[in-house]
């Protein structure tokens, strides 16, 4: 699907909006949208909303060989999967890879591969941002199954066994995008999607809540002073500061809640009085004529057609199971039967010499003008061909696989 | 109330065959469904059986790639994204299976040349996977608005090692299950429109599974209907 352009209008009128610091959905310029972190039933999914935007974030790991440059280290794989729901050119994973630091240990020549799957549901701008916050909350909400290590032996409890442990992770890096627009003239935090359909460039800063940048990156080709950065560093702080405290505030309501045996899981999380929301609880079927209902249909139903299959083996690996229809295309051009021969011929074969039986006479076409189809087949301790109707004369069969394909081609060049 | 009938779930769930064997005992976990909920679709729908949860998003009809237009009807395209990894080759079964039981339903020749792509993505699998896509995809192909001569659902049973039938399973009772079915049913006539089995089963007990599905459809459309009717009681 194409996406809809925007038009000349809408694109001036937005950023008329923005000179006079007006946002279309009555933000001011450092605002966020709302933030909704909603968890699974699974350990590490999650789902973020960042206003409309949606990113789905599911951590996983496995016990794998570890890289050879970096053999005491496990390894973190993300993954940011732009469905159809948009298209842009960003890839939050390199962003993410550089600055989260997760320690993973070697556990006995083989190491954690964590992954972590974004998916993004809904694009309304600002994807950067919502994708750092699913990975970040879904690695925090993970627990990976305990190992334990005696001598040579390595031991995986499952879930069961052994409740699974949480990752370590040492800090929590967000990101904080700023579009600029006019030149760096003007700036607004968290743009939706019409704001960064219409923005000059791109300024993401990642940061954590001791106020480190982990880090910085500019997208656009948009010049800016010294000054705008660190102003925009000094607001992603804040921002920063912010949405830690929702995201942790979230992971303990969940955990808080899971303890408790209370019902958690996105099933909790469809907001009831919503009118396009509906639920309904467990409903038993009645399965009781099943039974009769499936007898009386075996009873009524006619006996399946009988069909009677004779397999006519022509040689060792050549077999035929009815007589096929009639040809309906008509005459077939030589070309076809060519590709025909030049796939079916396999001299590698040396079958033992079985003589079959079978029923039909070799004909001897002759001459190499002859267009006639006729069926031939071969004497199992020569060169066996598949049964094809083709064009072709016992003299080439005999010769090797290639002579008989350049005959035909001169054939066709003379026609 | 609610509260109960969850923790009911939970309890019936665990222990499977404690209903008896083919007798009433079969239930249907848990359902919702959200409507509307993506504002980029043209349609969008998440479906909860139970844990598992599918969400679904309709473009159509929309313009179509020129290799790809049908000249009297539309091209319906369904993707398929799992939680975790790269699509593979079940997805492509899978997305194959729903393509056509959508395409058996939707009335394509009133939008000749044109694309109806359904995007589905897994967001939690806890058994009866393929049933809960096509439901999900059903109903955001209602909230597009795109012109269907029935609706459909997906149910799925398995057959346990003593031939019990429990209807809408957990991944527990899949994987311990000697056949696992689902079927795709259309709520005119209760008609089959699709069936994926995977296991051995006897002609007897395929015949008894989609008498049980049609059972079961009745109920998942009674859900559909009073959830739009909840939808457009306002207007």
């Amino acid at each position: 699907m194409k996406e809809t352009p925007l038009s000349n209008c809408e694109r001036r009128f937005l950023l008329r909006a923005i000179e006079e610091r007006k946002r279309l959905d009555g933000r001011q310029t450092y605002d966020y949208r709302n933030i909704r972190i909603s968890f699974g039933t699974d350990y590490g999914c999650c789902i973020v909303e960042l206003g409309k935007t949606r990113v789905l974030g599911q951590v996983s790991c496995e016990l794998v060989a570890p890289k050879l440059n970096r053999a005491t280290e496990g390894i973190l794989f993300f993954n940011l999967e732009l469905s159809q729901m948009a298209a842009p050119a960003f890839e939050p994973g390199r962003y993410l890879n550089l600055f989260l630091k997760i320690y993973l240990f070697k556990i006995h020549f083989q190491v954690w591969q964590i992954r972590v799957d974004l998916h993004l549901l809904n694009h309304d701008g600002n994807i950067i941002d919502a994708a750092s916050i699913a990975a970040v909350v879904a690695l925090c909400h993970f627990r990976r199954p305990d190992v334990s290590v005696q001598g040579d032996e390595v031991t995986l409890y499952t879930p069961e066994e052994r409740d699974p442990v949480p990752l370590s992770i040492h800090h929590m890096p967000i990101c904080v995008s700023f579009a600029f627009f006019q030149q760096g003239t003007y700036l607004l935090v968290d743009p939706n999607e019409r704001e960064e359909r219409v923005m000059d460039g791109l300024l993401v800063i990642a940061m954590n809540k001791h106020r480190e940048i982990c880090t910085i990156q500019s997208s656009g080709g948009i010049m800016l002073l010294k000054d705008q950065v660190l102003r925009c560093s000094k607001i992603a702080g804040v921002k920063v500061a912010e949405i830690t405290e929702l995201i942790q505030k979230a992971l303990e309501n969940d955990q808080k809640v899971r303890k408790e045996g209370g019902k958690f899981g996105f099933a909790e999380s469809i907001a009831n009085q919503r009118i396009t929301a509906f639920k309904m609880e467990k409903a038993t079927i009645d399965t009781s004529d099943v039974e009769e209902k499936a007898e009386e249909i075996i009873a009524e139903a006619e006996p399946p057609s009988e069909v009677v299959s004779k397999p006519v083996l022509w040689t060792p690996g050549t077999a035929q199971i009815g007589e096929g229809v009639e040809n309906s295309w008509g005459d077939l051009e030589d070309s076809e039967k060519e590709d025909d021969d030049e796939g079916g011929s396999d001299e590698a074969i040396l079958l033992d010499s079985i003589k079959m039986d079978t029923g039909i006479e070799v004909s001897d076409i002759g001459s190499q003008d002859s267009e006639e189809e006729e069926m031939i087949i071969l004497e199992p301790d020569k060169n066996p061909k598949k049964i094809r109707t083709q064009t072709t004369s016992v003299k080439q069969e005999k010769a090797p696989n290639k002579k008989p394909v350049k005959r035909r081609k001169k054939k066709r060049a003379a026609n | 109330m609610e509260e109960e009938m969850h923790t009911d779930a939970k309890i019936r769930a665990e222990t499977g065959a404690g209903s008896s064997p083919r007798g009433p005992g079969c239930s249907l976990r848990h359902f919702a469904c959200e409507q509307n909920l993506l504002s980029r679709p043209d349609g969008s729908a998440s479906f909860l059986q139970g844990d598992t949860s599918v969400l679904a998003g309709v473009y159509g009809p929309a313009e179509v790639k020129v290799s790809k237009e049908i000249f009297n009807k539309a091209t319906l395209e369904v993707i398929l994204r799992p939680k975790i990894g790269l699509p593979g080759v079940a997805e492509k079964s899978r997305e194959r299976l729903i393509r056509n039981t959508c395409e058996a339903v939707v009335l394509g020749t009133l939008h000749p040349r044109t694309s109806i792509t359904v995007v589905l993505q897994v967001v939690s699998d806890a058994g009866s996977l393929l049933a809960c896509c096509l439901n999900a995809a059903c109903m955001a192909l209602v909230d597009a608005g795109v012109p269907m001569r029935a609706l459909f659902c997906g149910v799925t049973c398995a057959l346990d090692s003593d031939g019990t039938l429990v209807l809408d399973p957990t991944s527990k009772q899949e994987k311990e299950a000697r056949a696992v079915l689902t079927f795709a049913v259309d709520n005119v006539e209760r008609k089959l429109l699709m069936s994926s089995t995977k296991g051995l089963f006897s002609d007897a007990e395929l015949q008894q599974c989609l008498a049980a599905t049609q059972a079961a459809s009745q109920h998942v459309f009674r859900f559909y209907r009073e959830s739009l009717q909840r939808r457009y009681s306002k207007s």
